[in-house]
Order: C-alpha cells, then structure tokens, then sequence
C-alpha cells in the first residue's frame, strides 16, 4: 500500500527508530511534551572537545509522525555544532520528512526539532 | 435509514458522510436550537430583567421559559437551577465557595476518572486550605470500586464530587450508593453530570444530591452555557463567589445584600441566546424521548463494541460488558499509536477524539501515555456510521502492521 502520509520510510522509523536510546553521559538534556496527543520526549546531546555532536539519543512516546522526525533530526545533527543546529529551519524538518503535514500534526512533526533548538538556546 | 434522526441536524445536508464519533466532547447542534439561538438575536436580543419594553420583556420570559424547561428535565424546581458558562465554571464556583469552609484534617473524596475539571478545582482547594484529596479506585472491570470508596470516606470527609459517567471508559459511577457514604458522614456531594446527562435520565430527587452539574453543548445545546443545580436550602447556604450587576437586592457605596437563589449566582449579562438554546435542546430531547435516545444508543453500543471486539489486536479500555458503558468506548490498538488512528479515520470522514481526554491521571494509572481513541455516540449515531469507522480501522491496522 502506498499512502502518502506513511510512507514505508516513516512507518519504517517508527517501528525502528534511530538513535532511540538512553545516554550514560551527555553534554544537555530536556523534556518536551505535546499534550494534543500525549507525546512525550526526552533527549539528550553529548557534545566532543571540537564542539561538535558526539552522540545524541531520544526517549519518549509517540505517534508515527513524531517518532520518525526525531529519527531524522538526531541523525542529521551529528558531527554539527550547536550553531549549525540552531540553523536548521522549520522547512528543511518539513523536508527531511519530505510528506505534507496537516496543521493539527505540525506539532509532532516539529517535537524534536523544537525539543532540539530550544535545548542549543539554553545551552 | 428510515427512521434515522441525522434529519434533525443540519451538519449532515452540508456533510452527510460524517461519522460523527465525539459526542461526548460536544454533541451536534439539531435545527430547532439553531433556529431558536436565530430567533433570539435577529427578533428580540436584547437585555433580560427590568427592561421595561416588548423585546426585553419577552427576552426575560424565554430565559425564564428555558430554566422552567431545565429544573423539568432534571426533577428540580427552577429556583434550584443556576446557569453557568459550563461544567467547569460549576465546578471552579463549588470548589471555590465550598473550600472558604475547609481546613487542614479536612479531606475531598473524588474518584480516580475524574475530568480535569473535577480534579484541578479541588487541587487548588487543597493546597491553599491543607485539606487531603483522597481518590476512589477503580477496579478491574473499569468500575468504581465501592469497597474502596468505603474506605476513603470517613468523619473527616467534607466534599465528595465524582463523574457520573466516566468520560473516558463509559462506566457509571455507583451514585447511589456513593452518595450514601456521604451522607452518612454529612459530607457535600456533588455530581459532575457533563457526560451522564445525554445518555442517562437524571432525577435529582432520586440521586438525593446536594450540587449538580454540566454543559449544555454536551446536550444537543449551544457552548458557552451550563447549568449548576443545587438544592434550594444549599444554593442559600452557598456563598457567591462572582459579583456584579444582577445579583443584588441593594447595594451602598459600603455594602451590598444578595439577591434571592439562583440570582445572586449570576452576575452581569448571562449567556442569554445560550440558555434560551439550552432550553429548545432540551425541549428537542423531551420531544425525541429519552426512553427512545436510550434504547437506541444502547442498541448501537453493543453493535460498536462486538465490532471493534472483533478486530484484531484492538484492546477496549472500559468494561468487556456493552451494557455498562454509557455513550463512551475507549481503545487502544497495539502497534499504533492513537493520533495515527484519528489521522487515518479522518480520511474517512470518521471523526474520534484520541488522547487523554482531559484525564491525564487515569491515563497514566492505566498505563497508557498516547491515551486512548475514544469513540462517543449520540442520538444520531447509527450502524452505518460504525462500519465506516471499521473500515477505516482496518485500514489503519493493516497499514501499521505491514513493516515489521
């Protein structure tokens, strides 16, 4: 079947989530929460000497849409520095996704990459 | 379907392949409210009381003619009738009033499914007056547990206010026999009638309470309106907690004396169109009959949860007996997330509530942190519309358990 909201690619992430895991020790960490559908994240960065992302790792609950962005977005900030992750836009979170998101999921899309920037603002 | 009541509301000529499953967030709207909230504000909306003109005049009599109606319905006189802007703002003028008399040693019994809006009122009671909340369990078929409640209500007890049905697993609370508890240690006892007043008949006499309340949108009415019913000598006993225009009887530079029950309840410019409406929706129940909304729901009920009982790897989250839900199935599908569910049932015109249901401390008891996908029915909720919602079920699960 081929639906145009999950594609194998999300539903793939959701049953197999990347970088879904615990940290022993880590640079920053923060709790987000969407309370429209229960969603609840907690992620961690560990940053190396350079700056850069060494690891990072994400737990929580989530609908399909939510757990396959935070999928994406932590594979993509690794070896980026905290500047270069603020840089991220809203757009280019829409286009990793790459499917279209309704108003009323613009939250889940977003979890991770607004947990992330807010976690680099505090930092 | 012949003898379908979809006829009496408009949302189905502008969308009649909605499948319409959240009633208990709000009910549609039939024509005849819709008519009578026109009515009132093209032909004579205006001020209530003291206006001393054709228009005003009949103002005040359809809001008098609409509390007449309510106190009817409910087994109550119309001085016992209280209108509020909903549920909660009954619940916010209770816990407000009722907490200037508690101290610590004092204890608010309330029960595990209560509505944020039964629960957070009397948090903030607790905390300011150091009284306990205590909460009455449920037990394993998702039922109040009286044994418990036993247990929890004792001398120091003050308050007990619960949900009459549960907005999230359909169960009836035991009223009776909760109320007995109550009493028996003179505490006040107070229902939350938001979900139960659609789906049950509700005869404050019977139920022997000393507060009632709940919102007209979750009864075929407008939003903005609810009514707060209290027993005449415990509205008189009941310090208001709102003041303004209305409610007095005289007032000073200095001072001001209360206006009789239920006035001195209602300050300023009430939701007028929204009482009179309330008024036609009750009217329009009363005409449909009760007997007759029951019967029906509980027919489509049983339908509703042998068919989703037939799907695989859908768990109900309420009792496994249909009859003892009342207007509410929750669920929960292994695998799939709830918000994935309400996107995907949406694309067929099948409209649930998924969440937690403004119940996040049964959600987190039961283990559930996506919440549930809760599928709530009214009068107009008919076979078809539960086999839209299976197919589309279906269609969900089969997209989910693809990828392995």
């Amino acid at each position: 079947m081929d639906d145009i909201l999950y594609k194998d690619m999300i539903l793939d992430l959701y049953k197999h989530p990347l970088n879904r895991k615990n940290l022993e020790s880590f640079t920053t960490e923060k709790k987000s929460h969407n309370p429209t559908c229960g969603d609840l994240v907690t992620m961690q960065v560990l940053f190396d000497d350079d700056g850069k992302v060494k690891d990072i790792g994400h737990q929580g609950e989530g609908c399909a849409i939510s757990q396959a962005a935070l999928s994406l977005i932590t594979d993509k900030v690794k070896g980026l520095t905290k500047e270069e992750i603020v840089a991220i836009s809203e757009e280019d979170m829409l286009s990793m996704l790459g499917i279209p998101i309704s108003h009323a999921r613009m939250k889940c899309a977003l979890l991770g990459w607004n947990t992330l920037k807010s976690m680099m603002n505090e930092l | 379907m012949k003898d379908s009541l979809k006829q009496h509301f408009p949302i189905y000529t502008s969308s009649p392949d909605l499948a319409y499953f959240d009633t208990g967030a709000s009910a549609l709207k039939p024509q005849v409210v819709v008519d009578k909230i026109r009515e009132y504000y093209s032909d004579y909306g205006v001020n209530i009381h003291r206006g001393l003109y054709e228009a005003s005049d009949r103002a005040t009599t359809e809001h008098d003619t609409a509390r007449n109606i309510i106190a009817q319905f409910i087994h109550a006189e119309p001085e016992e009738i209280v209108f509020t802007y909903g549920t909660t703002h009954g619940l916010n003028m209770l816990a407000t009033s009722l907490g200037q008399d508690l101290k610590k040693g004092d204890n608010i019994v309330l029960t595990a499914w209560e509505h944020h809006a039964n629960l957070i009122p009397w948090q903030q009671i607790a905390k300011k007056t150091g009284a306990e909340l205590r909460f009455v369990d449920i037990d394993t078929d998702y039922q109040i547990d009286i044994k418990d409640a036993k247990k929890k209500i004792d001398s120091n007890t003050k308050i007990v206010s619960f949900g009459h049905v549960s907005n999230t697993l359909g169960s009836l609370a035991p009223a009776n026999e909760l109320i007995g508890l109550a009493k028996h240690v003179h505490a006040i006892t107070i229902i939350d009638a938001a979900q139960s007043i659609v789906h049950l008949k509700t005869d404050v006499k019977k139920l022997d309470v000393d507060f009632l309340v709940f919102s007209g949108h979750k009864l075929y009415g407008p939003t903005g309106i609810g009514v707060l019913y209290g027993k005449k000598e415990k509205l008189e006993q009941l310090s208001p907690v709102s003041f303004g225009g209305d409610m007095i009887l005289d007032v000073s530079y200095n001072s001001a004396e209360w206006h009789d029950v239920p006035y001195r309840f209602e300050p300023g410019t009430p939701n007028i169109a929204g009482a009179i409406g309330l008024g036609a929706a009750v009217a329009f129940v009363q005409s449909i009959g009760l007997d007759e909304i029951i019967a029906r729901e509980d027919k489509l009920t049983n339908y509703l949860i042998n068919q989703l009982s037939s799907l695989l790897n859908v768990q109900i989250i309420g009792s496994s007996d249909p009859p003892k839900h009342h207007g509410v199935v929750s669920i929960n599908i292994a695998g799939i997330h709830t918000h994935d569910i309400a996107e995907i049932l949406n694309r067929h015109n099948v409209a649930i509530r998924v969440g937690s249901h403004c119940a996040m401390p049964l959600m987190k008891k039961l283990g559930l942190p996506g919440g549930t996908a809760r599928f709530s029915i009214g009068m107009y909720t008919d076979e078809k519309d539960v086999d839209t919602a299976m197919t589309a079920l279906k269609q969900a699960i089969d997209l989910f358990t693809q990828i392995m």
